[in-house]
């Protein structure tokens, strides 16, 4: 990265926030298509049973492996969106106010990591 | 002295057919954020108890969420296959003097990705 003019240091955020868009875009490809075909679609339509019981589906969330991995695949992703987001929006001409942008759109998913993480401990 | 830009109308996106495709590969990420809020809400309702688990699959089953969702799992399905095709162009694996080719580097990622899946419906169905 250049220097930017806001930052006479040169020093850069740039590679941490482009670290979580490179992760949660990973895994954004990996899982999201089939956890939307579950939980948004075979869930609701009834497709899938037994397997979807309050009971089951809470012992199966609860587990500390699996709330660690549900942690990963909703926080990550949200800051996969933060980044490409930002730069839509400028892409969009959206020219002024690049920095409200970047801290509206990283700022929100950091509470939406942090709500990830309360309601996990909440199961 | 200012340099002098040329200036950009903000639909420029639809002047072709590689811009369009572009932006909508950049905005599958609001899909796949805004499915993943739903997401936290189910988890957030099986936190709460059983009856707000099974009113929420009941929202869930409305046409207007389910059409939601099967939008949402077109742009997943799109953001997956522009990502893997974009990886060989990133990850750059040598043997010897030659470049792995493209499609072996994109194919090895498509079968994990579908042995991935396989195996996340054996955790959650197979119970």
């Amino acid at each position: 990265m250049a220097k930017s003019k806001s930052n006479p240091k040169g020093r850069s955020s740039e590679p941490f926030w482009w670290f979580l868009f490179g992760a949660g875009g990973t895994i954004a490809a990996f899982l999201v298509p089939f956890h939307i075909l579950l939980t948004g679609i075979a869930a609701p339509a009834g497709w899938v049973g037994e397997s979807f019981e309050y009971n089951q589906v809470l012992a199966l969330v609860s587990h500390p492996v699996t709330r660690l991995y549900l942690f990963a695949l909703i926080s990550l992703p949200l800051f996969h969106w933060a980044h490409r987001f930002r730069f839509t929006l400028i892409d969009l001409g959206l020219k002024g106010g690049r920095r409200a942008v970047a801290i509206a759109c990283y700022g929100s998913a950091i509470v939406g990591a942090i709500l990830t993480a309360v309601v996990l401990l909440k199961l | 002295m200012r340099p002098y830009r040329r200036p950009v109308a903000p639909t420029w996106w639809l002047s072709n057919r590689a811009y369009f495709l572009f932006i909508v590969r950049e905005l599958t990420s609001v899909f796949i954020a805004a499915y993943l809020v739903l997401f936290l809400l189910l988890l957030h309702n099986i936190a709460v108890g059983r009856e707000a688990y099974e009113a929420y699959l009941r929202f869930l089953a409305t046409p207007g969420l389910l059409v939601f969702h099967v939008l949402a799992l077109a742009a997943a399905l799109f953001h997956t296959v522009t990502w893997f095709n974009l990886l060989p162009n990133i990850m750059v694996v040598r043997y010897g003097e030659n470049r792995a080719p493209a499609i072996i580097i994109a194919g090895v990622n498509y079968v994990a990705w579908i042995a991935v899946s396989i195996f996340i419906a054996w955790i959650v169905l197979s119970r």
